[in-house]
């Protein structure tokens, strides 16, 4: 069946419902909705969350904002906690104790860029080598976000944080961005991808159904813009979205069974400062004398999605 | 009848855990531990039990997916050492505050550092406010016994509280002794199913676990914690006495060794209790009344009763297997020291840190503490309550 939003939204409420507290404009409870929503109606989900905006705001005692089962015990540990889940369940249904189910029950991990790229690595590596059969989704801000924005390693190069300020001397973050989907992908999983919540959200959707019911362990990185910590106005949070795919800041491709596809090739990629422009985080880059600053980060842009093309073209031969 | 063995207590340990049959065992190596998730994972590879052995990549992680599988609704068991236990540290406050009835074998050493592999009880003593309860043993057969009796106290309704069952590193863990095991089926039939009231995996019921717990609901939260943990202490006593009907062995919250006629008594838990026995009945054919209380149930700590069976001695001397560090005291001996404040009782009390690092101690050692308390018992008083037993000074060979 083709792709359908409208169809989508009708017959599959929402499973992450509203009151919850995340911030106009945060570009996380989008892509929470939509994963969610590829599961299958009949489907019982068991989330975990790492310790984040996402759990402070969702998970606030004695309201939830979850309609399926929910666990969060720690920053660094969503992974491994939702890898007991997962087995108990294993061993659970051996015994014969979910024989009267209707559908099936699956599990899926919720965690920002500090959760994942950083003190949850390990956890997230083990899980992942261990071959449970889960998805973990990142919701990449690119920052620390619940604790006031300060670098992680998914914080883009240059950007201003509390812990990277632009000062007179240093000017921003000093180092790249980690690649965690490569880091996924060199784990040899069954599936990985990097997607982002789009206007018509067909490519997270169907991501993430494709990551939720191919068995095995599977990784979604998603980009989720912060106004906060990145300083766009709250009702532009879709046009940033487009701006980091249309640049290829942020590209989009799956990676399955070790062959890479880009989902989205733009028809006409935009220089990167598009995208940096409508961003206070990147408000230094834009003085007279930085202008080697935005060109560096171009280079990295250029240099990340030649390499993509040149892998989807190796594994594909 | 029981079955005659010989096992060390790491293998006691794991046997234990064989007849239990847990859902989920996670576990990351670290000695003296080691063999336990060693053993257990070749029952799990050749079929001997149901479970799923997860093989963790570092502690946290162990404890963290132990926490997964329990609030799932399966039964979750790990086990550790020292800095394997240091490094769950976050976890083991987040799985007593959950209410997860987990079950840990702790295989007591020093925590670094620097680094040292060997006996000492910082690794316990680091956790003994997390709100675990914590069963201490003196044999391979107490290990193995206090693990059988663990998921009937732990999953108790009033309770839901994990539980660590603790031994001495290589002392009690690599030494092989004579142990009883009872039959399979018969396990089976007194550890009993787990069937948990709410758990994530009831897609019929979906549960949220783990929230944020401001200033309105967790000083209420933690103090049901604290009542679940005072109502241990006689579910622990009812299961001992299940126990006892069972195996016709019989513990308690403590073991009073010849102490009821006592003069002067030492307090300790695990393994030096057996040296300090054999002390004992060395100084009673001298006509000394010398007398033992040998902790089980460090938490719940059971202040009154301690208290009570130590109100008639004429001094008590508390060992310390691990040095809190503080300037002022020992864990147990504080511990010790509040529960006669607050009873009233007069009694002078000394306390001894000895062992640290695995520092062996001996019977003459033991007997010097004895001497030291009938010095106190005639003086009356302690001028300098906190000691060391074993450490070697200048001049010292």
């Amino acid at each position: 069946m083709p792709y359908n939003l409208k169809e989508i939204v009708a017959n599959k409420p929402s499973r992450f419902t509203s009151g919850h507290r995340m911030c106009a404009g945060c570009g996380a409870p989008p892509v929470v909705r939509m994963v969610m929503r590829a599961l299958k109606p009949e489907d019982h989900a068991v989330v975990a969350n790492a310790t984040g905006c996402m759990e402070v705001a969702s998970f606030i005692y004695p309201y939830t904002a979850w309609t399926d089962s929910y666990i969060h015990t720690a920053f660094e540990a969503a992974a491994s906690t939702l890898s007991g889940v997962e087995a108990a369940y294993n061993v659970l249904k051996n015994k014969g104790k979910f024989a009267n189910q209707k559908g099936e029950t699956k599990f899926i991990a919720f965690g920002g860029d500090g959760g994942t790229y950083d003190i949850g690595l390990q956890s997230l590596s083990g899980a992942m080598e261990r071959g449970h059969d889960m998805v973990y989704v990142c919701y990449d801000n690119g920052a620390y976000m619940n604790t006031g924005i300060q670098r992680s390693s998914a914080t883009p190069m240059f950007a201003d944080t509390t812990t990277s300020p632009a000062g007179t001397v240093i000017q921003g973050k000093q180092q790249p961005r980690k690649d965690l989907a490569k880091i996924m992908v060199g784990h040899h999983i069954p599936y990985v991808a990097q997607s982002i919540a789009t206007t018509n959200f067909k490519d997270l959707y169907e991501k993430a159904e494709k990551a939720i019911y191919t068995k095995g362990p599977a990784f979604l990185n998603v980009m989720a813009p912060c106004p906060r910590g990145w300083g766009y106005p709250t009702d532009m949070l879709m046009e940033i979205n487009k701006l980091a795919i249309d640049t290829c800041y942020w590209p989009l491709y799956e990676v399955e069974n070790g062959k890479y596809t880009i989902t989205y090739k733009p028809a006409k990629k935009l220089p990167v400062e598009e995208f940096l422009k409508p961003q206070k985080r990147f408000k230094h880059l834009f003085k007279p004398g930085n202008e080697w600053m935005i060109k560096e980060i171009q280079d990295l842009v250029d240099s990340r999605w030649q390499e993509l093309l040149d892998l989807e073209e190796m594994t594909n031969k | 009848m029981g079955i005659r063995e010989r096992l060390s207590g790491n293998e006691a340990a794991a046997t234990a855990m064989k007849q239990i049959n847990p859902d989920v065992v996670a576990a990351f190596p670290i000695t003296p531990s080691t063999e336990i998730p060693q053993y257990f994972s070749t029952f799990v590879d050749n079929g001997v039990v149901d479970t799923e052995f997860i093989a963790v990549e570092g502690e946290h992680s162990a404890m963290s997916a132990c926490i997964g599988a329990e609030a799932a609704g399966a039964r979750a068991m790990t086990a550790t050492s020292a800095n394997g236990l240091s490094f769950m540290w976050e976890m083991i406050y987040i799985a007593s505050s959950l209410r997860l009835p987990i079950v840990m074998s702790l295989v007591n050493r020093a925590v670094s550092g620097p680094l040292n592999i060997h006996c000492d009880h910082s690794d316990a003593m680091g956790v003994r406010d997390s709100g675990w309860i914590m069963l201490f043993s003196e044999t391979n057969q107490e290990a193995y016994d206090n693990l059988l009796m663990a998921h009937r106290i732990a999953e108790n309704k009033n309770v839901m509280l994990p539980l660590m069952v603790c031994q001495d590193g290589f002392i009690t863990s690599h030494a092989i002794e004579n142990i009883i095991l009872e039959k399979d089926d018969e396990v089976k039939k007194f550890v009993g199913t787990y069937n948990p009231e709410h758990y994530l995996l009831n897609p019929d019921e979906p549960i949220a676990v783990g929230p944020l717990d401001l200033q309105g609901f967790l000083f209420e939260h933690k103090a049901q914690q604290n009542e679940a943990m005072k109502a241990a202490k006689q579910v622990i006593l009812d299961v001992a006495a299940d126990f006892e009907k069972w195996t016709g062995r019989k513990y308690g919250l403590f073991e009073k060794y010849k102490l009821d006629d006592a003069e002067i008594a030492i307090v300790c838990m695990n393994s030096t209790a057996g040296t300090t026995k054999f002390v004992v009945d060395q100084l009673r054919e001298k006509g000394i009344k010398a007398g033992l209380l040998k902790i089980r149930v460090f938490r719940p700590f059971p202040t009154e009763e301690i208290a009570q069976a130590l109100s008639h001695l004429k001094a008590v001397a508390v060992l310390d297997k691990a040095d809190s560090l503080n300037a002022a005291g020992g864990a147990l001996y504080e511990d010790v020291a509040s529960a006669m404040y607050q009873s009233g009782a007069q009694v002078p009390l000394v306390n001894y840190v000895y062992g640290i690092g695995g520092r062996d101690t001996r019977a003459d050692e033991i007997e010097s503490v004895y001497n030291d308390l009938l010095d106190i018992k005639y003086a009356g008083k302690v001028d300098d309550p906190y000691r060391y037993l074993g450490l070697r000074r200048e001049g010292d060979k």
